[in-house]
């Protein structure tokens, strides 16, 4: 078997989890991986959750990677980290932006939000590497919460033998040049907040 | 416009939609015309970034099909793009396009939805290459979709006929790395020579058709003969134990799943190169047909007296994955991965409230189905945002089929003698795409069925596209805005009420008066715009006072994802009282409106 290292991102619409996920595969790219990545949006989109695979390996074939066989699972929001913690290998690396963002089952319907407890133990019985980071508050004190995403995939990074440089690059080459730099001590403050 | 930055070439990650659009100008495609409609949504935009060629929105599929022919009747290579339903749409030119023949090069982009993520169901469109009788290519990933469509001209050129560009959800929506060449310079504008009369190739009337179908019939002969050398059909050998025939999406799955062993990879999927498969299926101990939905090479196959593992294993409804590729494969007893262990579910496994999609806070479509379902009406609804209408905590669309049936739909129910009060909903864009012949049908026909035209200003459901009735190009650029208000009273419809969709009582008051209206048919036009518009004002936010509001849960029923229930519960009820995010609000105010008890108010109010 090649060697194929997948990562599932997942959360709910309007958190960046295209944009994050776009950025990983670049990198896969200029990292010299071929890398694939598929997402679907439409319908689904409207308040609701939003997945985004990114494969990166010598040949990629499929770009969506098979449930169980997910090496990072980077979840944007707490509950959907529960969702889909069974698309992570038994021991794969699991990242949490701990924000949590209410369904409207909840809101609305008569369904709870799990504690923020009762869903570690859940995804925990899947793997002990489990990353937390508190994405929103980082971003709220660099003065623009769109910069969780950003957070989020600092902190990938430092889990990742691909240089700084080349996330840098590829994060300013994508975001708007007025942001370049706010994107940047983003993605720092995320890396630091796990190192 | 995009300038290259340099001579050469470059790899870039590009999605299927971005690719097919690289293509289709690196063949020098003068015009190109869509509906949007997911999946294929984004390849008009994308084309119409790039010099020299001009892309258009068209008001439907059919109407982008028939500009896509007089372009290429008139010598300029055309492209026609839309989802997979809207073929069905085109369907009644597409298949005297195959009599007439092209041209310049036509090739006709469907993105097909296995899985039905963003459809009204998942056909393979596959079938209307055969149907039809004109080749069909299926690329893999976007590098295929690149070359593919640049190809796809050569082909409709080279054997005067249109060519279907089948892509999928998958191949749409991933993105892969495509070798891009830096062209020297951008491409100018030039007039085309003079129309070329051909009377007998491009008028059908029934006498130059019945000379045109033999001509079809030996074209289709040719291509099938041409299949067997086509460089988008390769042999890969590799152990031939078992042998993989492929296409598209489910060549990529197949390609894990079946490591090391034979493949057919199919990028022309039809005609099917006859001698080809069978050299191939002598080849292999085991013959296997990977292919999503319909088995349509399959049964190719078997009419050839092959007799392959197909969808007797690999399943014929929803879209391939690995998984279930791997699944069908073991099932067959083949010699694959078993794959990951799948982890039991413990007993007391975590309740994962679900997130169901829902119209975004200040949508102008929540005042409509709150008073439809207070009025308790019977809904027939249409292709767009508001078929959310359906789901909780509305609940208010009784059906929906296709683009601008909604009219039709209410107009039999009544004529039939249903006695429900009845309102079709149909929003702006999809007014344009086929609400209009569907209402003139309503007004001549003397029907009573009321029509409430919800206008939000674009095309929201596919993010946002301009239309006839917005005034603005897909470039960008102004245009004539049709006023859809003056259409209706040309059309004959006296009875017309016109509303602002935060209007709540408003909307309501012209609910009751036009269900008043018995003999003739009557329009509600709900003006309202879409939060995502550029332009859309942001209001103030709303504010819940809590010493007021004693949680009686009326404000929740208008489905909006910026109410929350708060911590705090009402002393007396115990019921949880409401708040709202600020975040989230655009100050619409229709909670504002509804809460009986006036616990809500605007920011600016409490600083007056």
């Amino acid at each position: 078997m090649e060697t194929i290292t997948n990562f599932l991102f997942v959360g709910v619409g309007g958190q960046g989890i295209l944009t994050a996920s776009d950025i990983a595969a670049s990198v896969g790219v200029a990292a010299g991986f071929e890398a694939k990545k598929s997402e679907v949006h439409g319908f689904s989109q409207r308040g609701g959750v939003v997945e985004s695979h990114v494969r990166w390996g010598e040949h990629v074939g499929a770009p969506t990677a098979e449930k169980g066989t997910v090496d990072f699972l980077i979840a944007l929001e707490l509950l959907e980290s529960a969702r889909w913690i069974d698309w992570l290998r038994p021991g794969g690396a699991l990242l949490i932006n701990r924000q949590r963002i209410a369904p409207m089952t909840v809101t609305v319907g008569d369904q709870a939000y799990p504690e923020d407890a009762k869903v570690l133990e859940m995804v925990r019985a899947r793997t002990e590497d489990v990353t937390l980071v508190d994405g929103l508050a980082i971003a709220n004190d660099l003065g623009n919460t769109r910069m969780v995403n950003t957070v989020v995939l600092g902190a990938l990074a430092s889990r990742l033998d691909v240089d700084e440089e080349t996330w840098l690059s590829v994060i300013e080459e994508r975001v708007p040049p007025k942001y370049a730099e706010l994107n940047r001590k983003a993605f720092r403050r995320g890396r630091q907040a796990v190192s | 416009m995009k300038k290259p930055t340099s001579a050469g070439s470059q790899r870039r990650l590009l999605s299927g939609n971005e690719a097919i659009a690289l293509g289709a100008w690196e063949a020098g495609v003068r015009y190109a015309a869509a509906y949007p409609g997911t999946p294929s949504t984004e390849i008009l935009p994308a084309l119409a970034q790039y010099a020299g060629v001009k892309a258009e929105w068209s008001s439907n599929e059919k109407v982008a099909l028939d500009t896509a022919i007089g372009a290429s009747f008139a010598g300029g290579r055309a492209m026609a793009v839309m989802k997979h339903v809207g073929v069905n749409v085109a369907a009644d030119s597409l298949m005297s396009l195959s009599y007439t023949g092209v041209g310049a090069g036509l090739v006709l982009v469907s993105a097909d939805d296995p899985g039905a993520f963003s459809s009204q169901n998942e056909q393979d469109n596959r079938h209307y290459a055969r149907f039809g009788k004109f080749p069909c290519l299926e690329p893999s990933d976007s590098q295929e979709a690149k070359d593919f469509t640049a190809f796809a001209f050569e082909l409709s050129e080279r054997f005067d006929t249109p060519v279907l560009l089948r892509s999928t959800t998958r191949i749409s929506h991933s993105k892969s790395p495509v070798e891009v060449r830096m062209p020297e310079e951008a491409r100018g504008w030039e007039h085309l020579p003079p129309f070329e009369r051909k009377p007998q190739k491009y008028v059908m009337i029934p006498a130059h058709a019945r000379l045109r179908h033999p001509e079809i019939e030996e074209r289709m002969r040719a291509i099938a003969e041409y299949a067997e050398t086509c460089p988008l059909n390769r042999v890969m050998w590799g152990d031939k134990r078992i042998g993989v025939i492929a296409d598209g999406m489910g060549y990529q799955y197949a390609r894990e799943v079946f490591a090391g062993f034979s493949f057919l990879k199919l990028g022309l999927v039809y005609p099917l190169p006859e001698q080809m498969v069978r050299d191939f299926a002598r080849e292999v101990d085991t013959l296997i047909v990977v292919e999503e939905l319909d088995p349509f090479v399959e049964q190719q196959l078997r009419a050839l007296g092959l007799d392959p593992i197909g969808k007797d294993v690999f399943p014929m409804t929803g879209e391939l994955t690995l998984a279930r590729v791997r699944e069908g494969a073991l099932k067959a007893g083949l010699p694959v991965d078993e794959g990951p262990e799948s982890m039991e579910e413990p007993d007391d496994a975590l309740s994962i409230p679900p997130r169901p999609p829902a119209l975004c806070p200040g949508c102008p479509h929540r005042s409509v189905y709150f008073n439809l379902r207070k009025l308790k009406l019977l809904v027939s609804g249409d292709i767009g945002c508001y078929a959310i209408g359906v789901l909780p905590p509305f609940e208010k669309m009784d059906m929906l089929i296709s683009m601008g049936a909604s009219i039709g739909m209410a107009h039999g129910a009544k004529q039939a003698g249903c006695p429900d009060d009845i309102v079709a909903t149909i929003g702006d864009s999809t007014f344009f795409h086929t609400g209009l012949p569907e209402l003139a049908n309503t007004v001549y026909n003397r029907g009573n069925a009321c029509t409430m035209i919800l206008d939000n200003r674009t095309t929201a459901m596919t993010g946002g596209q301009e239309h006839p009735g917005t005034g603005v190009t897909l470039q960008g650029d102004p245009s004539h805005q049709i006023d859809i208000e003056a259409v209706v009273r040309a059309m004959g419809v006296e009875d017309l009420w016109v509303v602002d969709a935060m209007d709540v009582e408003g909307v309501e008051q012209a609910i009751r008066e036009a269900m008043k209206v018995e003999d003739r048919p009557s329009v509600i036009y709900v003006k309202g715009e879409c939060v995502f518009l550029p332009g859309y004002q942001r209001r103030t936010t709303a504010v819940v006072d809590p010493e007021v509001c004693n949680g009686c849960g009326f404000c929740f029923r208008v489905g909006c994802p910026a109410i929350l229930k708060a911590e705090e519960t009402d002393e007396r009820t115990g019921r949880p009282k409401a708040e709202i995010d600020p975040l989230l609000c655009t100050g619409c105010t229709v909670c504002l409106q509804v809460c009986p008890r006036s616990a809500i108010y605007q920011t600016d109010q409490q600083e007056a």
